[in-house]
């Protein structure tokens, strides 16, 4: 059971329970191209939390209203391996926010140039779809989802298309990805703002707010959840915590890779 | 990328409001028998009617919390709410919005003074014009308080937005669609308390900081209107 009341007291007297400081992240590792048969592929350790995401591009119809673009499909999964809290079936609200907001932060920095997934206007386009897997939960997965899909991305090529078939098994071109996104999510107990909450000091949160930026230090995207609140001067020194350390993680994605 | 719209046009937006101007609010009282509160909200066509039931015993059981009531929150756009029909039921963005009202409301209730009970709010949007997530919360919140909920205060929420490069008050529907950023903001305003945060949309953070300030003018002005039509409806009671 985790003393909730504890880690308020901690957070009163300017500490953490893992001696981290308020605006440090745990270690961070990420591999890609880790799945040969997906197109593009990242698994990220933040800490303890570890989520697995895979891209993978099929061809299909556009949307009416942007004939000649590409579609972005972004879901996660919350798996029942990753903790006991967790429950096995449809995604529920939680699985959805997160996939929603990475989500946000990868179409609001049009990181992926999709004009470029245009095959034919009107009739085919290709689908990214970027799944997101979290297979070990402890905390902060918005940040660790978004770093992992982005470099997923990143790491993603385009198969062969010809004669209307897609063949797997040969790629060609890499998928066009022009910003790299990273989300931010400052969180507070008892009047601090830190990042990067272990599952721990998740439960014994009052709010939070995920501030994507983008490469050249804009946002591009926001989500306050929680039910506690935020002052407009707590809003403000978070925006510049994450454009900060949005830059330190963007360290975490290869540059070379970007077109 | 969408073509670049002209939005602004001699200062004034293409419904002829100005930059920093609220489409007209419009507030109904009590409109429907069943429920324990129920009210109406307008910001201009866009129109959202909320429901609360409660507090009455949770079911199932199990959701039950022996200390504490919990809320539901359901948002759900009508089919016939958007130009191209909307497919009835729920969606992945009427469960995200649900979750996020559900938040901002819950800063408020005083859920301690009814153990093992549930309260229930459902919001339909009867016409969408943008902003829907904050007329639903804007209706929700003078539904509660009319039902007798106790809550700390009221959430009142607003929408701001980047269109044309300038920022404005109050996104409608073809500024949310040609426009560059939309957000939505719920707060209690004169404390300054910011329970709702949503954005989508390229900004300095200069501009976001510029925007949430005008969403607080924007969200003071709500308030004013939910305690008038709230202490309209005792006058109403009054006089009977």
């Amino acid at each position: 059971m985790v003393n909730i009341d504890y880690i308020k007291k901690l957070f009163e007297n300017n500490m953490r329970i893992d001696n981290r400081k308020f605006e440090e992240f745990r270690k961070i590792e990420i591999q890609t191209g880790i799945i040969e048969r997906a197109e593009g592929s990242a698994r990220i350790r933040m800490g303890n939390t570890q989520i697995i995401v895979g891209v993978k591009l099929s061809v299909g119809e556009p949307f009416p209203d942007t004939p000649d673009e590409g579609v972005l499909i972004v879901n996660a999964e919350l798996s029942p391996a990753a903790s006991p809290e967790f429950e096995a079936g449809p995604p529920d609200e939680n699985a959805i926010e997160l996939a929603r907001v990475v989500d946000r932060a990868i179409r609001e920095s049009h990181c992926i140039d999709l004009q470029k997934l245009c095959i034919t206007p009107n009739e085919a386009v290709w689908n990214v779809n970027v799944d997101i897997q979290v297979i070990d939960y402890d905390g902060n997965l918005i940040d660790a989802a978004c770093l992992a899909s982005v470099a997923a991305l990143l790491d993603a090529k385009i198969p062969k298309y010809e004669n209307g078939e897609v063949d797997y098994e040969h790629r060609e071109g890499k998928l066009p990805i022009v910003d790299m996104p990273v989300h931010v999510t400052i969180y507070k107990i008892s009047d601090k703002l830190f990042v990067d909450a272990t599952g721990e000091e998740e439960s014994a949160i009052d709010a939070r707010i995920s501030i994507a930026t983008t490469k050249d230090g804009k946002i591009c995207a926001v989500q306050k959840g929680g039910k506690g609140y935020f002052t407009l001067a707590e809003i403000e020194k978070a925006a510049d915590i994450s454009i900060a350390l949005g830059a330190q993680l963007r360290g975490y994605l290869s540059p070379s890779s970007t077109s | 990328m969408k073509e670049k719209e002209q939005l602004i046009i001699d200062g004034k937006r293409l419904d002829g409001r100005d930059l920093m101007e609220m489409r007209k609010i419009e507030i109904e009282i009590n409109p429907l028998k069943n429920a324990m509160g129920s009210a109406t909200f307008k910001f201009g066509k866009t129109w959202a009617v909320a429901a609360t039931h409660g507090p009455r015993a949770a079911y199932p059981k199990w959701i039950q919390n022996p200390e504490s009531a919990i809320l539901k929150v359901r948002y759900s756009m009508l089919p016939f709410s958007t130009w191209e029909r909307s497919k009835p039921g729920t969606s992945r963005r009427s469960i995200e919005i649900s979750k996020v009202v559900n938040d901002a409301l819950s800063n408020v209730i005083f859920f301690d003074d009814y153990p093992k009970t549930m309260i229930e709010v459902f919001v339909d949007i009867i016409e969408a014009d943008a902003s829907t997530r904050c007329a639903a919360l804007n209706a929700a919140s003078i539904a509660l308080a009319l039902a007798g909920v106790p809550m700390a205060d009221l959430v009142s929420s607003c929408s701001v937005g980047k269109i044309n490069g300038q920022i404005a008050l109050d996104i409608a529907g073809f500024e949310d669609n040609y426009g560059e950023v939309d957000c939505a903001v719920a707060m209690i305003p004169h404390e300054e308390k910011v329970l709702l945060l949503q954005m989508d949309g390229i900004v300095s953070k200069e501009e976001f900081i510029q925007m949430l300030s005008i969403a607080k003018e924007g969200c003071a002005k709500v308030y004013a209107a939910q305690k008038d039509a709230i202490k309209q409806a005792y006058r109403t009671v009054e006089a009977d």
